[in-house]
């Protein structure tokens, strides 16, 4: 067994999780923290007005970011999903449920900058257009995770049926990444991910990857503390938790 | 400094971005604090009150 695989079955004992998930917390917050007051330092002071749209692109460092965190964490979440249904795996299990409120409010946070960017450029808060319809879908996917998983009261059968909707919905990823170019409606096509060089200009790049890393590592810090109450919560009634409490009491 | 705060006369859109993804991020960050330490303080009730019955 190699090193990785070691770690990752260490990973799967509870307790281990939990203690190691809270050490990493505070390094994925600072991180984040500070990568963020560099991205927005960058991207709302020190980048140039757009050509065209003037100062209303600054939302891009919000939208952007966050539309690919839509994307990311559900891919993340379905991975987990997949995980969990194979090999029965109760940590990636918790994994699914923790993913989904993160994603669920940077769809929104996506969905909401990007009407409030249409509206001065486009003329419009919201068009069915097959990028913006599809984000919208997405958003819907992660409601409906969340709502199955509250309205099921068993834990374990719960995140089952989490799974298999997150692993269906996941078709949804490459359609939201292509509408761009199978229909081509209003939004703007890929400036970024695509196998050519980025069409923007590196002091407006820098910012914009700023702030997509910081996200991430919000991200990597949020899913852990979701994921730490999540497991408590799950094994309420097992020793290492009882232990755990207990000592904290005393 | 007014002139920032102006962008360029899009500032009723830009701003409201940015503070929605403030409220968002902090949110999610307060969210889980709150679920653990109630699942906790619960945990903890539990455990007191079976303690007290063994006495």
């Amino acid at each position: 067994m190699n090193v990785f695989m070691r770690w990752f079955h260490k990973m799967g004992s509870p307790r281990y999780f939990y203690t190691v998930a809270g050490k990493m917390i505070p390094w994925f917050m600072t991180s984040f923290v500070i990568l963020l007051l560099f991205g927005l330092y960058y991207g709302l002071i020190m980048a140039p007005p757009d050509y065209q749209q003037g100062e209303s692109y600054r939302i891009i460092y919000i939208h952007v970011p966050a539309a690919w965190m839509s994307m990311f964490i559900y891919v993340v979440m379905a991975v987990s999903g997949l995980i969990s249904l194979v090999w029965r795996i109760k940590m990636t299990e918790i994994f699914v449920i923790s993913s989904a409120t993160v994603g669920a409010s940077f769809t929104f946070l996506a969905l909401v900058t990007g009407s409030l960017w249409g509206k001065p450029m486009w003329g419009t808060w919201w068009v069915w257009d097959a990028r913006l319809t599809s984000e919208l879908i997405l958003f819907f996917l992660y409601l409906g995770i969340i709502a199955l998983h509250s309205a099921i009261e068993d834990k374990r059968v719960a995140a089952r049926a989490i799974s298999i909707l997150a692993l269906v919905g996941v078709v949804n990823i490459p359609i939201i990444h292509y509408s761009v170019e199978w229909w081509n409606t209003l939004h703007q096509p890929a400036t970024i991910t695509k196998f050519d060089k980025p069409s923007m200009d590196i002091s407006m790049l820098i910012p914009l990857l700023l702030m997509a890393l910081s996200f991430k590592l919000y991200y990597g810090a949020v899913v852990l503390m979701r994921a730490r109450a999540e497991l408590l919560e799950r094994d309420r009634n097992t020793r290492w938790v009882q232990e755990l409490i207990e000592g904290d009491a005393k | 400094m007014r002139e920032f705060f102006a962008m360029g006369g899009y500032a009723a859109y830009v701003w409201p971005s940015y503070a929605l993804a403030l409220i968002i991020l902090i949110g999610n960050i307060i969210a889980p604090m709150q679920q653990r330490k109630k699942i906790v303080s619960d945990i903890a009730r539990k455990i007191r009150r079976a303690r007290n019955e063994q006495k």
